[in-house]
């Protein structure tokens, strides 16, 4: 399974839930498969889904799922151990682990070598780390949904990329009427 | 009152509750002050960008932010300044110690404070520079300008500044 497919499991159960997307084909993918106003797609800024998702956990109750991939979490490494030590129960951060860019080529990464994104966590103090296989995802996604812990969740799939139009959405109409969604659900 | 709990108390006042910081030794006051404030939750980032990120989201999540660093950060911050938080018109209030200016003793901060202003002035970033104590009464009004406008906004605070505190 590529990360496309991945993503595809996954619909049923993020469909209506606050996710924030990646910069590039994951936020393409999403868009495509599922345009929501319960996602933020990222046009640009590598690296800071998990940022963006923390903060966001942290400032209201609903639930949100950030959507990284291996390269943007080497690329923002400084974000795990900012994530494990300001826990948000309401947090889950999805790693699409396919070793490579692929929104620029299907570059290898070190994700996809020696280094293991999971462990990394584990030692920055991440408590619920679950490393699983890209068709194990969707029920590590439920089961994370269904607990009220943080989980940093790395599913390790292949690499490769669908054919995908780019966002024509412009970015403050993403941002306005995800917040409109944020408000709604704390309401 | 001291400028630090005066800062603190003008972040309150514009309902400002979630700050991060990356330390500067001239920023140690009020860092110390965020840090005892129970009205401010204070997440120390690792990096300027990731703070920016985590500023956004909490933005998003209803809560208005702000970021305290050195201006050597805006040489890290460019892109994410550019392409989030302009973008997509999210206001960021930035409290920017101004390292390299008159009594400054470390030499190489003077290469970075020499950009710092036509970097900001290229972004089109509304910039302030506190030189002298009396210059924090317009912190208030300033902060108000950064939400109402939807904007990032600078606030270089300098060694002078600083030395009155």
């Amino acid at each position: 399974m590529i990360r496309s497919d991945v993503l595809k499991t996954l619909i049923p159960m993020i469909s209506d839930q606050l996710v924030v997307s990646n910069i590039g084909l994951p936020s393409q993918e999403l868009h495509l498969l599922d345009d929501q106003p319960t996602n933020f797609y990222m046009l640009g800024t590598m690296g800071l889904s998990s940022s963006i998702g923390l903060g966001l956990a942290l400032a209201q109750k609903a639930k949100v799922i950030a959507i990284d991939g291996d390269g943007s979490v080497l690329t923002n490494f400084g974000t795990l151990p900012t994530i494990a030590n300001n826990p948000a129960d309401n947090f889950i951060l999805l790693i699409i682990d396919n070793g490579s860019y692929g929104s620029t080529g299907d570059q290898p990464t070190y994700a996809g070598m020696k280094t293991s994104l999971a462990k990394v966590a584990e030692a920055c103090g991440c408590d619920n780390v679950v490393e699983c296989s890209a068709e194990d995802t969707a029920a590590a996604v439920q089961a994370a949904l269904d607990g009220d812990k943080m989980t940093i969740i790395v599913s390790k799939c292949e690499s490769g990329n669908i054919k995908v139009p780019v966002i024509d959405m412009d970015a403050p109409v993403i941002r306005h009427r995800f917040m409109a969604e944020v408000s709604r659900l704390n309401a | 009152m001291s400028i630090n709990q005066k800062i603190v108390n003008d972040f309150i006042k514009n309902k400002i509750e979630f700050v991060t910081t990356v330390p500067c030794k001239q920023l140690a006051g009020v860092i110390d002050e965020i840090e005892a404030s129970k009205d401010i939750y204070h997440i120390p980032s690792n990096k300027e960008d990731e703070g920016m990120g985590l500023c956004a989201g909490a933005y998003m999540g209803g809560k208005r932010s702000a970021i305290i660093m050195q201006n050597t950060a805006i040489g890290v911050t460019i892109n994410t300044l550019v392409t989030l938080i302009q973008y997509y018109n999210i206001p960021l209030p930035m409290l920017i110690s101004y390292r390299g200016e008159i009594g400054e003793p470390v030499a190489c901060q003077v290469e970075m404070a020499v950009h710092t202003k036509a970097l900001l002035n290229q972004l089109n970033i509304p910039t302030y520079h506190f030189h002298k104590q009396s210059d924090a009464d317009e912190l208030d009004a300033i902060l108000n300008h950064s939400f109402m406008a939807k904007k990032p906004v600078a606030i270089l605070t300098d060694a002078s500044f600083w030395q009155g505190a």
